[in-house]
C-alpha cells in the first residue's frame, strides 16, 4: 500500500466487539437514558468486562494495552448511539486517570486505577471553577498542608460524571500564584467536607451526569497528592493533548451520524414532487458538509497517528479541535434545516445532534484558547 | 475432565447472498461475512461456565472446516476457552453431517480426558441438527439434544435440563455425553479485548486427516447429501395499497370489502 492505513485487522476486531457492545448494551436504551438525564451505573461494569473501559492502558492493572487507533476505534464506536453525554460520562476516565498514570505512584495506581477500570468506581476530572474555566493557572481552590492531610476550600464546576463519581483528581492551588502554584489531587467521594450539587440542566449531552463539586475544609490525605507538589499544571496541560484529540474525534463522529441521516432522509422526503435530493441546493449543501467532515477526519488521524509515533502535536490536535468542533457545528446546524420542522423535534437524532455539538467548541479547551495555543506556535 | 465445544464457522447473519450457477457466495458490509455460528455462542458460553463451576480443567473449542476458520476459533478463545483445535484436509471438503461427524469423533478420541463435548443445537447455514447425535452415535457417547441447563456433574454422572416442546425434563446419565444447547441455556459473554489480543498471537494446532488416521467415508465423494441443484429464491411479489376516503367509516367499509375480495375474511 503507497498510504497509510490507521486500522488494521485487530483494530477492526476490536471495534467489532465494541459495536456489538454498543448496539445489544446501548443503542436501544440511549433515547430513554437521554430523557432521564443519566444511564445506569451497571454501564460501567459491563464496558469493564469487555475491556472497553481499558483499552490503552496496562494489563497489570486491568487494562488492555493498545495503541492511540485502538482506543479511537473504542470512542469512535461508542458515539454510534449518536449521545455524546453518554460517551462522555461512560468515558470521564480517560480525563481522571491519565494523570494518575503518567505521575502516580505504583500504590496510587493500584488504588485508583484498577477499581476504575474493572467498572467498579467512577473517576471524575475537576479542573474548571465557576469563577473561570480557560485560565487555569488562575484557579482559587486551596489545598493547604497541615500534618498528613491537605486541608481543600473551594469549587469546581461543569464536571462530568461529577453527580456518582467515586474520585476526582482535582486541581488545587497548593503553592503561590500563577501555574507554579497548582497540585493535583485525587478526592474521594467519602471524604468529609466533600459534597456535590444536583446534575447541572445542559443544552446537550443529557445522558452524561454534570455537577458543581464543593469541598468545605475537606481533608484530603497526603498520600493522594498526584507527583511533585506545585507541578500539577503541566500535568493538566498533558492531559489536554489526548482530551483534546478524543473531542475531534467525537465531533467528527458526531457530524458524520448528522450527515448518514441527512443522506437518507433526502432521499425520502419529497417536496414539490420529487425526493429533496434531486435539488441541487440540496446536493451542494451535502456535498459542503460530506467535504469538510472528510477533511477534518483525515487531518484528525494525521495527528493522532503522528501523536502515536511521540511527535509534539500541541499546534495541530489545537487546529484539529478547532476545525472538527466548527465543522461539526456546521454539519448539525445544516442537518437540522436540512430535516425542516422535524429536525427540531427531540424525536429526531439530528436535533440531539445539533444540541451535543454545541458543547465540543467549548470543553476540553475553548476554540478561543485554541486559536491562542496555535498563535504562539505560527509567529 | 475436559469439556470440549464443537462450533463452526458460518456466514454472518447480515451476509447477503448470491447463487451464480450453482455456487453459492455471500459478502457483508460490515465487513466481517464469517462468524462463529450464533447457536454455537451459547455452547461456547457453556463450555467456559463447566470449566468455571463444574471443575473443567480444561475448555477446548474445536473446529472443522478450511484454514480461514481459526478466525472462529480465535472468537473462542477470546471469550476464554483454553485452547483451540482445527481439523482441516483438502479431503474434508464437501462432508456431509455424517463424514463430518466421523472426523469429529476422530478427533475427539484424540483428546485426552474429553468427558462433555457440546454443540450448538444446530448450524445457520446448513439446519439439519445432526452432527451432534451423529458424532455420539460415533464415539458410542450418550447424546442429549436441547440441553438448557447443566444442573451438576458428580463423579461419572451429569445431570441435565431439556426443553422440550411441551415442558422441560431432567436426565441424569453417564459421563460421557455429547449434549446440544438451546439459547435459553444462558447469555453468552463478549470476547474480551485482552482476549482478542492474546488469541491473534496464539498457536492454534491443525490435524489433517493423516493426524486423525481418517482414510474414507469423508469429503464429498462419501456425501449422501446431493446438491444438485441450488438456486436462489425468487423475490415476493407484492404491492401495497393505501384506502382512500373522506371518513373513517367509509375507509372501514372499503377495507372490509377488500378483505372480502381477497378471501382474507
Amino acid at each position: 500500500m503507497s498510504y497509510q492505513h490507521y486500522f488494521q485487522t485487530e483494530h477492526d476486531q476490536i471495534r467489532q466487539i465494541t459495536r456489538r457492545f454498543v448496539e445489544r448494551e446501548m443503542m436501544p436504551f440511549v433515547d430513554a437514558w437521554e430523557e432521564a438525564g443519566s444511564f445506569p451505573r451497571e454501564l460501567y461494569q459491563k464496558a469493564a468486562k469487555v475491556g472497553i473501559l481499558g483499552m490503552g492502558y496496562p494489563e497489570a492493572l486491568g487494562g488492555t494495552p493498545g495503541d492511540l487507533f485502538m482506543q479511537i476505534a473504542v470512542w469512535e464506536e461508542l458515539m454510534r448511539p449518536g449521545s455524546g453525554g453518554l460517551s462522555a460520562g461512560l468515558g470521564s476516565l480517560h480525563i481522571a486517570l491519565p494523570p494518575i498514570l503518567a505521575l502516580g505512584s505504583p500504590e496510587q495506581q493500584e488504588q485508583f486505577i484498577r477499581p476504575v477500570l474493572a467498572g467498579e468506581r467512577i473517576a471524575a476530572l475537576a479542573v474548571t471553577e465557576p469563577g473561570g474555566g480557560s485560565d487555569v493557572a488562575g484557579l482559587a481552590t486551596t489545598a493547604v498542608l497541615q500534618n498528613d492531610h491537605y486541608i481543600v476550600n473551594g469549587s469546581k464546576t461543569f464536571i462530568t460524571s461529577g453527580c456518582r463519581a467515586d474520585l476526582v483528581t482535582t486541581a488545587v492551588r497548593t503553592g503561590g500564584p500563577g501555574s507554579h502554584g497548582i497540585s493535583l489531587l485525587v478526592i474521594e467521594a467519602d471524604t468529609p467536607g466533600f459534597s456535590r450539587s444536583q446534575p447541572l440542566k445542559k443544552m446537550g449531552w443529557w445522558a452524561s451526569d454534570t455537577a458543581q463539586l464543593f469541598f468545605d475544609d475537606c481533608g484530603v490525605p497526603a498520600g493522594n497528592l498526584i507527583g511533585a507538589e506545585n507541578m500539577g499544571f503541566y500535568a493538566i496541560m498533558g492531559n489536554f493533548q489526548k482530551e483534546r484529540l478524543q473531542m475531534s474525534i467525537v465531533a467528527n463522529m458526531t457530524a458524520e451520524l448528522a450527515l448518514t441521516a441527512c443522506l437518507d432522509y433526502v432521499q425520502q422526503r419529497e417536496a414539490f414532487g420529487r425526493p429533496i435530493a434531486g435539488f441541487q441546493v440540496m446536493r451542494h449543501k451535502l456535498v459542503d458538509m460530506a467535504t469538510e467532515l472528510e477533511v477534518s477526519r483525515e487531518f484528525t488521524y494525521r495527528v493522532a497517528a503522528k501523536m502515536n509515533d511521540g511527535v509534539d502535536q500541541v499546534k495541530e490536535v489545537s487546529m484539529a479541535k478547532l476545525f472538527a468542533t466548527k465543522m461539526c457545528d456546521m454539519v448539525t446546524y445544516e442537518a437540522v434545516q436540512i430535516f425542516g420542522g422535524y429536525g427540531y423535534m427531540r424525536e429526531y437524532l439530528v436535533e440531539r445532534l445539533y444540541r451535543d455539538s454545541r458543547i465540543l467548541s467549548i470543553g476540553g479547551g475553548t476554540t478561543e484558547i485554541m486559536k491562542e495555543i496555535v498563535a504562539k506556535r505560527i509567529f | 475432565m475436559k469439556v470440549v465445544v464443537c462450533t463452526k464457522q458460518t456466514p454472518s447473519t447480515t451476509a447477503v447472498f448470491s447463487v451464480n450457477n450453482g455456487a453459492v457466495s455471500w459478502e457483508d458490509s460490515g465487513g466481517k461475512p464469517n462468524v462463529v455460528n450464533p447457536w454455537d455462542e451459547y455452547a461456547v458460553e457453556e463450555a467456559i461456565r463447566v470449566k468455571e463451576n463444574h471443575g473443567a480443567s480444561q475448555a477446548i473449542a474445536l473446529t472443522m472446516g478450511t484454514p480461514d476458520s481459526q478466525e472462529a476459533l480465535k472468537t473462542c478463545l477470546a471469550m476464554g476457552c483454553d485452547e483451540a483445535i482445527l481439523v482441516s484436509d483438502p479431503s474434508f471438503a464437501g462432508s456431509d453431517t455424517l463424514g463430518t461427524a466421523r472426523i469429529l469423533a476422530a478427533a475427539l478420541e484424540k483428546i485426552d480426558g474429553a468427558k462433555v463435548v457440546i454443540f450448538g443445537k444446530q448450524a445457520i447455514d446448513g439446519d439439519t441438527g445432526l452432527t451432534p447425535v451423529q458424532v455420539a452415535r460415533k464415539l458410542g457417547w450418550t447424546p442429549v439434544t436441547y440441553v438448557s441447563a447443566i444442573k451438576e456433574i458428580k463423579g461419572h454422572t451429569i445431570t441435565l435440563e431439556r426443553l422440550l416442546e411441551d415442558g422441560k425434563e431432567t436426565v441424569t446419565t453417564d459421563l460421557p455425553v455429547v449434549i446440544s444447547v438451546v439459547k435459553e441455556i444462558n447469555e453468552p459473554r463478549y470476547p474480551s479485548f485482552m482476549g482478542i489480543r492474546k488469541a491473534n498471537r496464539a498457536t492454534i494446532p491443525t490435524w489433517s486427516a493423516a493426524d486423525l488416521n481418517i482414510s474414507g467415508g469423508v469429503g464429498a465423494g462419501a456425501s449422501q447429501a446431493d446438491w444438485s441443484h441450488v438456486y436462489a429464491i425468487p423475490a415476493r411479489e407484492g404491492s401495497v395499497e393505501i384506502i382512500e376516503g373522506d371518513s373513517v367509516e367509509e375507509k372501514v367499509a372499503a377495507l372490509v370489502d377488500k378483505l372480502f375480495e381477497e378471501k382474507v375474511i
